[in-house]
């Protein structure tokens, strides 16, 4: 029986939220391509079997307690193998792409990694992934024999739509030795508590490598106080020391929701725009008009930040009297 | 430690992408080319490593004659050689096949560790280093942020996502992928430079290597994304938008 299988995401008993976008994903390519649609979870299947699937494989085994490529890579191939689905769908979380490649390869196969869609040509799927940072799309097509991979990117497609329904679980038991476990994993940890919380604020200006350099970003910090919101940065600015990792958003970062985001010379790679295109409005100034922030921004300037920010201070500074 | 790091060579990070006559890639022949920026992040860690440990860096590149500028500059930095498969039609070759010619050349090597960066400014897929690891039967970590020597082998820094991280300990030979951020880069010193020019590059083709591409994945079209939002455009010299915006933002959205 081949099918699409949606490999999705638990640790430690809570869903990853991206796995219910993956198996959204899996139902809407499952329906255009009328195959059958079945998910997987290491570990136990809680919740998923309120959801339209034919089958849930729950694949349980002790070694798989604590993630480790080489113990998921095995576990999900004997699966695999086993059930010979065409499709294979997963989240592209950090977890997955230290797995999937991996476990792509062993079928000789490319994972077509941080796919954001997907169209049915002549019965198959064509998947839509981002180049360049986001700057072009492409469309790119799996040959040779199946099963092909596939990880579906952040926010590509809806949690809500998944179809509820009911499903069967059926447990797999993979055979697992600790000797082919290579890497020996400790528990993770934050590096301190957050003293920021920039997920609570309702205005947040960020600033990207547009800047240039730390001696700049007060032309910022002064918007940022005089519109009252939080100021923020994307990694580039973190890595360099320029601010604080704290104020970091995106995929490694916070995520965050404000009612208004204004972006200050972030070109705005996916890693960043996953952290913040869920903002109301989304206002971006940048010297590149086809920076891919723009196919987010609600409102934009194309021009020189350090001409139109302490414009825009100071007219903000005016409006609120 | 003999430490091998494989770069990339990817168009400027300000570039002006234009889409080329088949549809299927870029331009590329009016584009300046750099070192791929996490992989300079990964050839600094070698070298630090190198700096701390003893032993011998040595780049590895998969690409066409130009990058062997890139090649260059690496050695410029403190690699101590490299190896160049040249290829002029790298993009024939998928990410498995473009890593099969890494491997190849790399089983040769026998070095202790490997190092890449965590993905390339320009195809993005995220897992050479991954397809690296499996096809020369290694350990791996990805997105690391330390790497620390011990007596059983290496303990890395893993990223997870949302401000979480984790330390893995692993055997060696390893491959690591490494983080954007990890380190400060250096600049290649005028000594560098000057000594780069006698080391050793050592020159591979597909041929030699035997590795041939049969792709599985096959880029049939790039084209500019559609904008998901409408995007208010506004215009005018930086006073004029920066009152037009601040008129917007109070009575159309409403967040002033």
């Amino acid at each position: 029986m081949s099918g699409v299988l949606a490999v999705i995401e638990r640790n430690s008993g809570e869903w990853h939220r991206m796995s219910w976008e993956t198996l959204a994903a899996a139902q809407q390519l499952a329906a255009q391509t009328g195959l059958t649609v079945s998910a997987a979870v290491v570990g136990e299947a809680g919740d998923l079997v309120n959801k339209k699937l034919d089958r849930i494989y729950a694949i349980q085994h002790g070694l798989l307690a604590t993630y480790t490529a080489d113990g998921f890579t095995a576990a999900l191939e004997q699966l695999i193998r086993k059930t010979s689905p065409s499709i294979v769908l997963f989240p592209h979380t950090y977890q997955v792409r230290d797995f999937a490649p991996k476990l792509a390869t062993r079928f000789h196969q490319v994972l077509v990694s941080d796919a954001v869609g997907f169209r049915i040509d002549a019965g198959a799927p064509i998947f839509v992934r981002q180049l360049f940072q986001g700057k072009l799309n492409a469309d790119v097509k799996l040959g040779g024999a199946e099963p092909h991979f596939a990880s579906i990117q952040a926010g590509a497609f809806r949690a809500d739509q998944v179809e509820a329904g009911a499903s069967q679980v059926e447990r797999f038991a993979p055979e697992l030795s600790a000797g082919s476990i290579r890497a020996k994993p400790e528990e993770p940890f934050r590096e301190s508590a957050r003293a920021v919380d920039l997920t609570s604020a309702d205005i947040i200006v960020s600033v990207g490598r547009g800047i240039k350099e730390k001696g700049n970003i007060p032309i910022v910090e002064e918007l940022a106080k005089a519109l009252g919101a939080e100021l923020a940065a994307s990694r580039p600015i973190c890595d360099s020391g320029w601010l604080p990792m704290e104020r970091q958003v995106g995929s490694s970062g916070q995520t965050v929701s404000p009612k208004m985001y204004l972006a200050v010379g972030i070109s705005g790679a996916i890693q960043h725009l996953v952290g913040m295109k869920g903002a109301k409005t989304i206002v971006a100034i940048n010297k590149d008009a086809n920076a891919p922030i723009f196919e987010v921004a609600d409102y934009g300037i194309v021009g020189d930040l350090f001409e139109v920010v302490p414009a825009l201070t100071e007219e903000v500074k005016k409006a609120k009297g | 430690m003999k430490i091998l790091v494989s770069i990339k060579q990817v168009p400027a990070r300000d570039s002006q992408l234009r889409i080329d006559t088949s549809g299927r890639w870029i331009q590329e022949n009016d584009l300046t080319f750099e070192i791929n920026e996490p992989d300079a992040f990964a050839l600094e860690e070698a070298l630090r490593l190198k700096e701390k440990h003893g032993g011998e860096v040595v780049a590895l590149c998969a690409g066409p004659a130009r990058a062997s500028q890139t090649i260059r500059e690496a050695l410029a930095k403190g690699a101590d050689r490299a190896i160049h498969i040249e290829e002029e039609n790298l993009p024939a070759f998928d990410t498995l096949g473009v890593a099969k010619l890494l491997a190849k050349a790399a089983e040769a090597e026998k070095a202790d560790l490997i190092l890449t960066g965590l993905q390339s400014d320009d195809l993005g897929y995220g897992q050479t280093g991954v397809v690296l690891a499996e096809l020369l039967g290694l350990p791996h970590g990805t997105i690391i942020m330390a790497v620390e020597k011990i007596d059983s082998g290496i303990r890395v820094k893993r990223e997870l996502e949302d401000g979480w991280f984790q330390n893995v300990e692993m055997p060696l030979p390893a491959v690591l992928t490494i983080q954007s951020g990890i380190n400060k880069l250096r600049y290649a010193t005028l000594m560098g430079i000057k000594k780069a020019k006698t080391k050793e590059v050592k020159r591979l083709t597909a041929a030699e290597l035997g590795v041939a591409a049969t792709p599985t994945a096959s880029i049939e079209r790039v084209y500019l994304p559609q904008r998901t939002k409408q995007t208010q455009l506004i215009e005018g010299s930086a006073r004029e938008a920066a009152a037009k915006l601040v008129e917007k933002l109070r009575f159309e959205a409403r967040v002033i």
